[in-house]
């Protein structure tokens, strides 16, 4: 720490860091534009200046840029004098010469800094007298709005878009006071994170495309803290509505997580909520017609009571259901009749990676650590599409090296200018062993392509050179144990090392090579980290619930073991072949199907009854590091949905089973949960209980400034509506209550006076950039003090069949591959064709090319797909769009024959 | 007639010279005494000793730039030599009649510097528009390499250098240290933030000095005359001579080579001839078009650095321009700014709004339209577009012949504001 000087007085500051964020840290208020926390300094917009004197005696000091300057001891700076304020103004009035006198019509307006930096730098009057700049607007897609008009040129949106998260497609172009930001012409922006420009972007040239189809005034919306439902990152996300529908997801600042960003799935996938394939009535089939028909709730809970008492009940739970909800359906049906609904590999991959991190063989970084890593070994996932935030953050660890060489000259870290001159001159390292090409290979130090057994080999050579105490892996290709030893040496060279894996190739001996190798370099580097990307929102808490397979459930039908089944917000159909499920179908007598969206499974139930999705409900998910994180309803659930743990409490006080009828809240539920598996106490630390109040009151989930409250449903009554009650938290649907410094797991959106923006965050940082004031949300579940790791025995060498079979290897999309995010329309918009991916030469032997219809056939199943060459793919290999809308289930990777024609 | 080492082998009209005539002038001898009989040190000590000071505009010591430069066996590979041909600066056109006239002395200028800094890899960034300087250029290189004077293993010395020409799309940012290297990097010729300086991370992020072509085009001279002859040509501290240029309503526009300190009055009076006929000297841009005006009370004084900026100017790149009685003063410092606001290269706010508004509102003048507030939006800017203010030299450079036409033709303003209109037309 040093002692710096504001306004003659003295503080604290941290020796070396950026002064415009000390400054910030320390609660002053400089406007500022071009800076940004996660993106650095390069000092353009001129906006943050401050004066810095030489000593003492200095009186005229000179007007220095904040954001350029290191703090140091003895630092003497003056924010308040007169000359830099008024240089301060001039730049608000530079930038408002060209700048649209529109706030009303602007999408940004009331949640955009050029209106707080305005106010803040104390520019008023006009006078400026001549034409503004205009510019044409480009058409960037289903998720970007532009308005280049309401440019202030401040260059974050290129750096963030090229420099921060690798785009190509976003660029500057032209020069003086006409420079243009957009594409080189119109088209979607190919970024999977382009989303964040909506954030990055101060005023309103980038805005969310999907909130200004239903636009609301920022100030209008209610909003409370979520987790994005996606996929197993559990990135943090503010969720946003007016008159009961959702309008748009924002990045939830977690220091831990995902710190300022989210991924376009993550950001734009809400839009299912709203989607014609909601359910929100109960309904039955009725007998004669076959048809399901609406019926009242009470009815159905009868005839749910009925099944239950006839026996032989199972239950199968989800990993996109909360802790809550598949605890709920265990204690309904059992745990011996608990499924998990996890097809066998998932559940394998999912129970090995608790495994392996109970184990304590490594350290497990958080999602955020992941960027510090100074060398990086990915063993089996395409990033981008199965995990995207983590590609964010691997994009960022390639940039280490060349940092640890700023430094070295005794360049500052913040530097963004000189980092990114250097950046591509000394990349990484990473590298990447994958099935398929994958979205990270243009940062990627040395790409290997394989097959999992030759991932697995790879990695288990990794391992051996490492610790040589190891098994030797024996027929390595000369190429392979070359890049085995480069690969061995930079890890170990590195001072946080680390290895990612997960469930990307559905392979547990990939998992356990990647294992291995962090273990081994953790004997020796205490920060070598391991991290292992797991698929669906809750696939660890389910994990944590120990169910069986689905495959398990499917046995005990066949067995005639069966006759109703309880399935809790699963589609079925995405986890085993059509026909086994269908089979199944037909040997349980009732099937009583709890969701939010009409599924194929739920096409075939008997009894639907409709739950609420993570907006309209309250639960926990588990991320793929074991982190423990709840979500708040942002409005009550409409018509028959309830919170899926809630409906199922329903049944069991319908039913008379245990004593679920005590559970009115989720906090009960987390009681009993807690009473049952000792291992989840973390599960009462991860949010204050629902009685939790800050000077005796709530904390609202609308701003001081919502509108409209008296008369928001004068169309139904004149009366004004009373508020919803909660029950469940500590939060309130109203405008009343405590704001300022909920607990960070309460924070429903960032507000302070004077800032309107999503920069408000930095108020509730304890440092910008880092924590928030009372620590980043979550509790991780799992741990090991203690090492009890036992290396991994290299699997053996599957023989490779003969005559004309393929190796089909899943692959996935962000856009496509995931469940609910495919229903958004924004989204839709993004999904690729179902293709068969496959190399020339193998699509010629066939007699196929771009296009061509194939029919693929694995063991139980079989799909009709159009080829797309992609010179990327190894030979004998073809990439199975797995998951994507329309397409079976097929149990990979498999071997399997590929011919012509459909 | 006084010594004209630079210059005095060119011939306009007749070409430059080939490998061969430059030799048998006595071309590429400083080279070899510097491989032969000198180490980098000493070719660096004798550059310093020299007072040398860039020719680019900004007058700095050309010693001490190199001393910056890391040498050693740890310094960090490659490092690179750039000279700088963008010469954009309007009534600047020096470094076109040393490159069009005398390619091989920049050349050897250049092989020289690279070997003191000891620099593995050197550009030649030129503009586009110096067609015929490209020309020589390339044709000088390719004799350069044949002869050995490039390449590996330079005359048995074992010094390595690679010379490469790169003819840039050209903009005046591109001048600017910084932003040339950037634009040699393929990016946008936008400014890099200072320190680190060049010197120690520049192309690349490796160790790079950008000098001048005329900085250049001294030092073999230096070299193989020593420091001391160097000095001895100037007529004040400032050592060496020094290419003037005038442009304007005067009777002989053009370059010469004098000695450094060669008074303003005697480079127009004798060698631009004077005013044409008819025309009155009103004021002069001394060192291209970013330094302020001076006025007919300073034609005494000493063209170099130092002494001119006694004088409250610059001399920037030694180019005057001459403005006369029959120009508009207010036309001509709008047709400046209208050059400085187009060439602004975007990246900070004050110079990229700030210029554009001053031109237009010198436009407004101009054409009648002006209001009395526009004389306090003109000085606002002139106040605030201030060194440190802005990212980069450009638009302070800019306010230097606004902020002093102001204070000197602040009635010629006035005039055209409650005329309205511009009394020159
Ligand atoms: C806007 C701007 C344009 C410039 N243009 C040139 C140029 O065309 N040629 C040049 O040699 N220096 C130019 N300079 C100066 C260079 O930045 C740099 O100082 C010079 O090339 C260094 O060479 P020297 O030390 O030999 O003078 C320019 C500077 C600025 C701010
Ligand atoms: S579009 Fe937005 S982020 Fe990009 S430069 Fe303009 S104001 Fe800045
Ligand atoms: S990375 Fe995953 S958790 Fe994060 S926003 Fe994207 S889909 Fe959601
Ligand atoms: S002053 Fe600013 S906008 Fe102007 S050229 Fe320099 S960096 Fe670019
Ligand atoms: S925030 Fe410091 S110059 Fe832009």
């Amino acid at each position: 720490m040093a002692i710096i000087y504001i306004e003659n007085k003295p503080y604290q500051a941290p020796e070396g860091k950026n002064l415009l964020n000390a400054c910030l840290s320390l609660g002053f208020n400089i406007p500022y534009f071009c800076w940004h926390p996660a993106l650095g300094s390069v000092g353009a917009c001129r906006q943050c200046a401050v004066k810095k004197y030489r000593d003492e005696s200095d009186t005229r000091g000179q007007i220095v840029m904040s954001c350029m300057e290191q703090v140091a001891g003895g630092l003497r700076i003056s924010i308040d004098d007169p000359e830099v304020r008024e240089f301060r103004a001039s730049i608000i009035e530079w930038l408002m010469a060209n700048h649209p006198h529109d706030c009303p019509v602007c999408d940004e307006g009331g949640e955009c800094h050029l209106q707080d930096m305005t106010v803040m730098a104390g520019h008023a009057y006009r006078r400026y007298r001549f034409k503004k700049r205009t510019y044409a607007n480009q058409e960037l897609g289903p998720f970007i709005n532009h308005e280049m008009n309401r440019c202030i040129q401040c260059y974050r949106c290129v750096r963030f878009y090229r420099d921060y998260a690798g785009g190509r497609d976003l660029e500057v172009f032209s020069a003086h006071d006409h420079v243009y930001f957009g594409r080189h012409d119109h088209g979607t922006l190919e970024s999977e994170f382009s989303g964040n420009l909506a954030e990055v972007c101060p005023t309103g040239v980038f805005t969310d495309k999907t909130l200004k189809k239903h636009y609301t005034r920022k100030w209008d919306l209610q909003s409370a803290a979520s987790v994005c439902v996606h996929c197993g990152l559990g990135c943090n996300t503010l969720v946003a509505e007016r008159y009961g529908s959702v309008r748009r997801i924002l990045s939830r600042y977690n220091g831990a997580v995902n710190g300022y960003f989210l991924c376009d799935r993550g950001r734009f996938g809400y839009e299912f909520l709203s989607s014609a394939k909601r359910i929100r009535r109960a309904a039955k089939r009725n007998s004669a017609s076959g048809a399901m028909e609406p019926a009242d709730k009470k009815i159905i809970l009868r005839s749910i009571k009925e099944i239950i008492a006839g026996g032989r009940v199972i239950g199968i739970g989800s990993p996109r259901a909360s802790v809550e909800s598949n605890f709920a359906l265990r204690r309904l049906v059992g745990p011996d009749n608990f499924y998990s609904g996890m097809s066998a590999a998932e559940e394998e991959l999912t129970a090995l990676s608790i495994r392996i991190m109970k184990s304590g063989c490594a350290s497990f970084p958080s999602l955020r650590e992941t960027e510090k890593a100074d060398a990086v070994f990915v063993l089996g996932e395409d990033v981008t599409n199965t995990a995207p935030m983590l590609a964010l953050a691997l994009r960022q660890s390639v940039k280490n090296r060349a940092a640890a060489s700023l430094k070295k000259n005794r360049i500052p870290e913040w530097d963004n200018g000189s980092l990114c001159v250097i950046k591509d001159e000394e990349p990484g390292p990473l590298f990447v062993a994958s099935l398929l090409p994958t979205r990270l290979d243009d940062a990627a130090t040395r790409i290997f392509r394989g097959s999992p057994t030759q991932i697995a080999r790879l990695g288990q050579a990794v391992a051996h050179a490492v610790n040589e105490n190891l098994p030797a892996v024996s027929g390595l290709e000369q190429a392979v144990a070359k890049l085995a030893e480069e690969i061995a040496r930079e890890l170990t060279e590195a001072s946080a090392p680390l290895v990612v894996s997960g469930a990307g190739c559905l392979s547990g001996p990939v998992m356990e090579a990647a294992a291995n190798i962090a273990a081994a370099l953790a004997a020796v580097n205490p920060r070598a980290g391991l991290f292992l990307a797991l698929p669906e929102s809750n696939s660890f808490g389910l994990g944590l619930l120990s169910g069986k397979p689905l495959d398990q459930a499917f046995q005990r039908a066949e067995k005639g073991e069966v006759r109703a089944a309880i399935i809790l917000e699963n589609d079925l159909y995405r986890r085993s072949e059509k026909k086994r499920v269908d089979r199944f179908r037909e040997q349980c007598r009732h099937v009583i199907v709890l969701d939010f969206i009409d599924t194929a499974t739920a096409a075939k139930a008997e009894i639907i009854l409709p739950t609420a999705p993570f907006a309209e409900a309250d639960g926990t998910l588990v991320n793929n590091e074991g982190r423990g994180q709840r979500f708040y309803r942002v409005m009550d659930p409409e018509e028959d949905c309830r919170p899926g743990w809630r409906m199922l409490a329903e049944i069991m006080e319908y039913a008379g089973i245990g004593d679920a009828g005590q559970w009115t809240t989720i906090d009960d539920i987390i009681a009993g949960l807690c009473a049952e598996e000792p291992e989840l106490q973390g599960m009462r630390e991860i949010a204050p209980p629902a009685e939790f109040r800050i000077y005796g009151q709530r904390v609202p989930r609308q701003p001081h400034r919502y509108s409209g409250r008296t008369a928001m449903k004068a169309h139904e009554d004149i009366h004004e509506h009373k508020p919803a009650l909660d029950f469940d938290s500590p939060l309130t649907f109203s405008m009343e209550g405590f704001r300022s410094g909920p607990p960070p797991s309460l924070i429903p959106f960032y507000w302070s006076a004077g800032w309107n923006s999503v920069h408000a965050l930095n108020k509730f940082q304890a440092e910008i950039g880092g924590p928030l004031r009372g620590g980043d949300p979550g509790i991780r579940m799992v741990g090991s003090s203690h090492k009890n790791f036992e290396y991994f025995k290299p699997a053996p060498v599957t023989p490779t069949p003969g005559g004309r079979e393929y190796l089909l290897v899943p692959y996935f999309r962000i856009f496509g591959s995931e469940e609910l995010s495919v229903l958004s329309p924004s989204i839709a918009g993004r999904i690729p064709g179902n293709l068969l991916l496959m190399n020339e030469s193998d699509a010629k032997r066939i007699g196929a090319g771009n296009g061509s219809l194939v029919r693929v056939a694995v063991a139980d199943a079989g799909a009709s797909l159009a080829v797309k060459i992609d010179p990327g793919i190894p030979e004998g290999v073809a990439g199975y769009p797995a998951g994507m809308p329309g397409v079976e289930f097929m149990n990979l990777p498999a071997w399997g024959a590929i011919t012509e024609g459909g | 007639m006084a010594e004209r080492p630079l210059t005095g082998d060119i011939r306009p009209g007749e070409g430059p010279p080939r490998l061969t005539e430059y030799e048998r002038r006595g071309g590429y001898a400083a080279l070899k005494k510097a491989l032969k009989q000198m180490d980098p040190a000493g070719v660096a000590e004798e550059v310093k000793r020299s007072g040398l000071r860039g020719r680019g505009g900004a007058g700095f010591p050309t010693g001490a730039k190199w001393s910056f430069v890391p040498m050693g066996t740890d310094a960090p590979e490659p490092k690179y030599l750039v000279a700088n041909g963008d010469e954009m600066e309007p009534g600047t056109f020096k470094d076109r009649y040393l490159l069009e006239g005398n390619p091989h002395q920049l050349i050897e200028g250049m092989i020289i510097a690279a070997f003191a800094i000891q620099a593995s890899v050197a550009f030649i960034f030129i503009r586009e528009e110096y067609r015929e300087a490209c020309a020589a250029l390339t044709r000088a290189l390719a004799e350069a390499f044949a002869a050995g004077y490039l390449g590996g293993n330079i005359l048995g010395s074992g010094f390595n250098l690679d010379m490469k020409l790169h003819v840039s799309a050209g903009r005046y940012m591109c001048g600017e240290e910084t932003g040339l290297i950037n634009a040699l990097e393929g990016r946008r010729a936008v400014p890099r933030w200072k320190p680190p300086y060049p010197q120690t991370a520049g192309l690349w992020g490796k160790p790079t000095v950008v000098n001048n072509i005329e900085t250049l085009c001294c030092v073999p001279h230096i070299v193989l005359k020593g420091a001391e002859y160097f000095k001895g040509l100037s007529r004040t501290g400032e050592g060496g001579t020094k290419l003037y240029g005038v442009s304007g309503k005067v009777k002989n526009p053009g370059c010469w080579e004098l000695p450094m300190g060669t008074s303003i009055r005697e480079i127009l009076e004798e060698h631009a001839g004077g005013m044409m006929g008819g025309f009155k000297l009103k004021g002069l841009l001394p060192g291209g078009a970013s330094t302020d005006f001076l006025l007919e009370e300073h034609l005494d004084v000493n063209m170099d650095f130092e002494s001119v900026a006694k004088a409250g100017s610059r001399m920037g790149t030694g180019t005057i321009i001459v403005l006369d009685d029959r120009t508009c003063p207010v036309g001509f410092i709008h047709n400046l700014q209208k050059f400085f606001s187009r060439e602004s290269c975007g990246w900070c706010t004050p110079c990229r709004e700030g210029l554009a508004w001053v031109e237009k509102t010198l436009a407004a003048i101009e054409e009648g339209r002006g209001t009395r507030e526009d004389i306090g939006i003109l000085e606002f800017h002139v106040r605030l577009l201030a060194p440190g203010r802005t990212f980069c030299a450009l638009a302070p450079g800019a306010m230097e012949p606004l902020g002093s036409g102001l204070k000197f033709f602040r009635d010629d303003f006035d005039r055209h504001i409650s005329a309205p209109s511009c009394p020159w037309r």
